[in-house]
């Protein structure tokens, strides 16, 4: 097996253009974890972790790139005031050790439809930045899960960066697992509100072959919320936009729960973070 | 590849090292130090706990490869010479030990919490110790540690 090294960007994307099948590797909670059962033995393993600028995050505009290898803690402690979703979601990931090592980029990366970031990406409507030696390319969040674990990228593509709004309204993530801690997600749902627009943004986690939003519930919402003079919500409007997430899913039974549970418990999950969402809404 | 970094202050080489392997394995098998536990290596559990570049990382999930030029502490690496490190001391003192197994990782957890926290609450030495598993499920005294380290780095 080979190991590359690159020190640099440009040069981490010429050895992706010239060994396509060269495995990414950044955190390793993903990777090493097959190397060591042997479940997989790449012919070739691409090391990110020297490349000085995946680590880092600027912002840009109303929101921030923040680059691929950003860790998860990094995430929590300096971007969680301005991305409060993905943060939420970044504070569910494994464990201290793992949200030390572990990246968003590696979410992407492996597109799992239980990653814990997608659903805040989705419903913060983020662009994900993959580039080749053939030039850069913006792929919205929306359109880039393909299908269990697959996603939009080429294979001589790498993931540099995600692009992705500063909130501009309250955001909620919700996960179901057996503990605090450590779990993969038996289903997840990230909730964003947009004042400045009038509009809702979602997230609907390992329930469906891909991580997706949930558009109905989105646009029923958006119509339902009085952004103007907030009152208390309607419990119908709280049921329907329930219903309106769990019909979005289209889960699986498997070792983690059941497709009924995992639709019972998205439209509770739906429910509980609309309801703190828009509590804290009308409190501000 | 040969692969070179710094272990416990100290420039350490090993030969013949396949670069996917994990940095658990070369720490034990290659550099002669088996303090980190070898467990579940899917960093479900903790025992391989080690810093990083001074961050805390489960071992088992870093390529020997992704170490070369970087600094690794072990648990060996906390107390000096004879001197047990303050947390490793509470440990001996609270009986915090059944198997011994999860031991390392913990301290290196609980050495990482109180450098960035002298007081923790409970909820703070919870969370900070959620990916260190104990199989004999003998957190209590665990917990008792780490407080008793605790309250005497916060009074020294």
């Amino acid at each position: 097996m080979e190991f590359f090294k690159p020190a640099t960007w440009s040069e981490a994307l010429a050895i992706k253009a010239e060994h396509p099948d060269a495995t990414p590797i950044a955190g390793g909670t993903d990777i090493m974890v097959e190397l060591n059962f042997d479940v997989r033995r790449p012919g070739a393993l691409l090391d990110l972790t020297e490349i000085a600028e995946l680590r880092e995050w600027s912002a840009v505009g109303d929101g921030f790139r923040v680059g691929s290898g950003v860790s998860y803690a990094r995430i929590i402690e300096e971007l969680g005031a301005s991305l409060p979703g993905l943060a939420m979601a970044a504070r569910t990931v494994g464990s201290p050790q793992i949200r030390n090592r572990g990246t968003v980029g590696g979410n992407l990366g492996a597109a799992s439809p239980a990653g814990d970031s997608h659903p805040p990406l989705l419903a913060g409507a983020a662009d994900i930045e993959v580039a080749s030696v053939r030039g850069t390319r913006r792929i919205p969040a929306a359109e880039f899960y393909k299908g269990v674990k697959r996603n939009a990228m080429e294979p001589d593509e790498l993931i540099a960066a995600f692009h992705i709004a500063a909130a501009d309204g309250p955001q909620q993530f919700a996960k179901i697992g057996t503990r605090n801690a450590m779990v993969i997600a038996v289903c997840s749902f990230g909730l964003a509100l947009h004042p400045s627009t009038r509009t809702v943004g979602t997230g609907v986690g390992s329930a469906a072959p891909t991580p997706r939003r949930a558009s109905d519930a989105e646009t029923f919402l958006a119509g339902e919320l009085e952004w103007d003079s907030p009152g208390p919500l309607r419990d119908s409007v709280l049921v329907r936009f329930g219903e309106l997430v769990a019909q979005a899913a289209s889960p699986i039974d498997d070792v983690r729960g059941t497709a009924d549970y995992r639709r019972h418990a998205l439209s509770v999950m739906a429910r509980r973070t609309l309801g703190w969402a828009w509590d804290s809404y009308r409190r501000n | 590849m040969r692969l070179r970094c710094k272990v416990n202050g100290e420039a350490l080489e090993a030969d013949d090292v396949w670069p996917g392997e994990s940095l658990l394995y070369v720490l034990r098998e290659r550099m002669g130090l088996p303090g980190s536990k070898n467990a579940c290596e899917q960093g479900e559990c903790g025992s391989c706990t080690v810093y990083l570049d001074g961050v805390p990382v489960c071992s088992c999930l870093v390529a020997a490869g992704q170490v070369e030029g970087h600094e690794v502490t072990t648990v060996e690496g906390l107390a000096e010479g004879e001197r047990l490190d303050p947390v490793q001391q509470a440990f001996v003192e609270k009986g915090a030990v059944q198997c011994g197994f999860c031991t390392p990782g913990l301290i290196v957890a609980t050495h990482d919490l109180l450098e960035r926290r002298c007081q923790p609450s409970d909820p703070e030495i919870r969370e900070a110790l959620a990916g260190n598993l104990c199989r004999c499920t003998g957190y209590e005294k665990i917990l008792d540690a780490v407080r008793l380290a605790a309250d005497r780095k916060a009074a020294s």
